[in-house]
């Protein structure tokens, strides 16, 4: 558990990041939220045992990062703080498949070792690219984008919900966690009962606290439209970014341009 | 200007568990008055608020903003006109940094962005926070919130400003500078509190809310005077107008 009580809200610094102004955060948040999701779809769709493959498409996340200058540690540090949940999807991997596929001399590698690197890579890749597109595009610009491209508008405000929501239960968690180890002393208080009540609190707390952010939103003219932080418009830079994007991964995909490279370098060294 | 009165008559409020937190409260506040809601915890205070900008909707009885009645149609441009601060700010600011909750309500308003951030621009130096703009609201101090949570709702330019108990959990300093900061208002201003001192400072009319209805609404320095009023609704007279506990003389 963590001790300093805001990691969860840091998240948030993701949206704050969004508010800056490079030349990635003007593209309209359309052209960035198709580009990524193209992005998502050719990595997770590629075969189980690629790793070689992969690597070029770091070229994305590496390109998005640095022009539009996020905080490449802080990036790096949320990706890490998910891992677990892969860690734990795929760790069964070598155990369950453990026919030899790579061989380097004396040693070789299994299936369940290669697909469980290509798994992580996978998983680096996906989850970098949704927090860069939210870092340099923020929440509600990405669901206000989803709604312009003809997402029920009803699904946008909710997704957005669900998104402020789950920082608003994050909070409830630490702080009932955190009342829970000051009076419990050593290891007593952990008994499931006394976890299924608090879990039931946390509900409880979260709805009342989300029904009061949703008044507030009310109260302040909320009548579920979304509105773009600039203007929005499909323009030259739109179209270029994605059709440099998309064609760069289809290039990935159709060729190996690691294994290619190093025919190349091979045959140039002979 | 109609537009800034405040009527309430016959209110009354249920809850969905039976709780009959209003019964029967009528008032009504003109143009510019600076108005305050007194009362012992669970009187129906934010009860009460809560009806003025159509959050809840009376079990019976009329609220009235200016010339128009509350209904679901006129919502809108009742919302536009009662501004509203609530207790806890933690549930106001829900923006990633304090511009865009600053900028929330005028946007929503469908205000021009020239518009839109000239008034949030304004809001924000009248509160003092400019400086705050790119900060995330929830790294903020406990004053610095509330500031902030006034700051989003001036940016709407409302024409009655409400807020539940604006001074709770603030210290000395900072409790002082929302004072100040209230005196300089135009608006017509409706506080519930706990801060009689506060309420003794900026507000010349007191309602008395106990269980419900009203049982006192008038000058405040005379609702303050009134020791068996006070007693009988759990209310303790300002430290301002109390006795010098040294020298046992009374100062008003
Ligand atoms: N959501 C609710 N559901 C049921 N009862 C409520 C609710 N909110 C408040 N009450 C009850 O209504 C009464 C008035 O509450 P409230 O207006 O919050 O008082 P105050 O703000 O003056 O302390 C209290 O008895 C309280 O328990
Ligand atoms: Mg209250």
């Amino acid at each position: 558990m963590t001790r300093n009580g805001s990691s969860f809200l840091d998240l948030n610094y993701l949206d704050i990041l969004a508010s800056g102004d490079t030349v990635i955060h003007r593209i309209d948040p359309r052209a960035k939220v198709l580009a990524t999701a193209l992005f998502i779809i050719f990595v997770v769709s590629s075969g189980k045992y690629e790793v070689s493959s992969l690597l070029p498409f770091f070229f994305f996340p590496v390109i998005l990062i640095s022009l539009g200058r996020l905080p490449t540690r802080y990036i790096l540090l949320k990706i890490l703080f998910l891992s677990p949940f892969i860690l734990f999807v795929g760790i069964f991997n070598p155990l369950l498949d453990t026919a030899p596929m790579l061989h380097y001399g004396t040693f070789s590698l299994s299936g369940g070792w290669v697909s469980f690197f290509s798994m992580i890579i996978r998983f680096i890749l996906t989850v970098g690219s949704a927090f860069i597109l939210i870092a340099t595009t923020g929440f509600s610009q990405i669901c206000a984008a989803l709604e312009k491209m003809g997402m029920p508008k009803t699904f946008a405000i909710q997704l957005l919900f669900l998104y402020r929501y789950i920082f608003v239960l994050g909070n409830e968690v630490l702080r009932v966690s955190r009342a829970r180890e000051l009076r419990s002393f050593g290891n007593r208080g952990k008994e499931l009962g006394v976890f299924g009540s608090i879990a039931g609190t946390l509900l409880l707390r979260t709805w009342d606290r989300a029904q009061r952010i949703h008044m507030a939103m009310l109260c302040r003219g909320f009548r579920g439209e979304f509105h773009f932080r600039r203007p929005c418009r499909i323009g030259k830079a739109e179209v270029v970014f994605l059709a440099c994007w998309t064609s760069f991964f289809a290039l990935c995909r159709m060729v190996d341009i690691p294994a290619l490279m190093g025919r190349f370098i091979s045959g140039v060294i002979r | 200007m109609s537009h800034h009165i405040v009527e309430v008559k016959g209110l009354q409020h249920t809850y969905a568990d039976g709780t009959h937190a209003l019964r029967g409260v009528s008032f009504r506040i003109t143009h510019g008055e600076s108005v305050a809601i007194v009362g012992a915890n669970g009187a129906g205070k934010s009860t009460l608020i809560l009806h003025l900008n159509g959050y809840l909707s009376p079990s019976a009885g009329t609220v009235r903003i200016g010339d128009i009645p509350l209904t679901k149609q006129t919502l809108p441009e009742i919302r536009r006109t009662v501004g509203m601060v609530f207790q806890d700010p933690d549930d106001q600011l829900f923006m990633p940094t304090v511009y865009e909750d600053a900028a929330f309500g005028p946007n929503n308003l469908g205000l021009p962005p020239e518009e839109v951030d000239n008034r949030v621009t304004q809001a924000l130096l009248t509160v003092g926070v400019e400086h705050l703009k790119h900060k995330p609201p929830y790294r903020l101090s406990g004053g610095e919130k509330r500031r902030v949570a006034i700051a989003s709702v001036l940016s709407m330019s409302p024409d009655i400003l409400v807020m539940d108990e604006p001074t709770t959990g603030l210290d000395p300093l900072a409790r002082r500078r929302l004072i100040t900061l209230m005196k300089e208002f135009r608006h017509t201003k409706i506080f519930t509190s706990h801060d009689l001192d506060m309420v003794l400072d900026l507000c010349e009319r007191t309602i008395v809310l106990h269980e419900g209805t009203v049982r006192a609404d008038g000058p405040t320095l005379d609702i303050f005077s009134n020791e068996a009023l006070l007693a009988e609704c759990s209310l303790e007279k300002p430290l301002s107008m109390q006795g010098c506990p040294i020298c046992g003389k009374s100062r008003s």
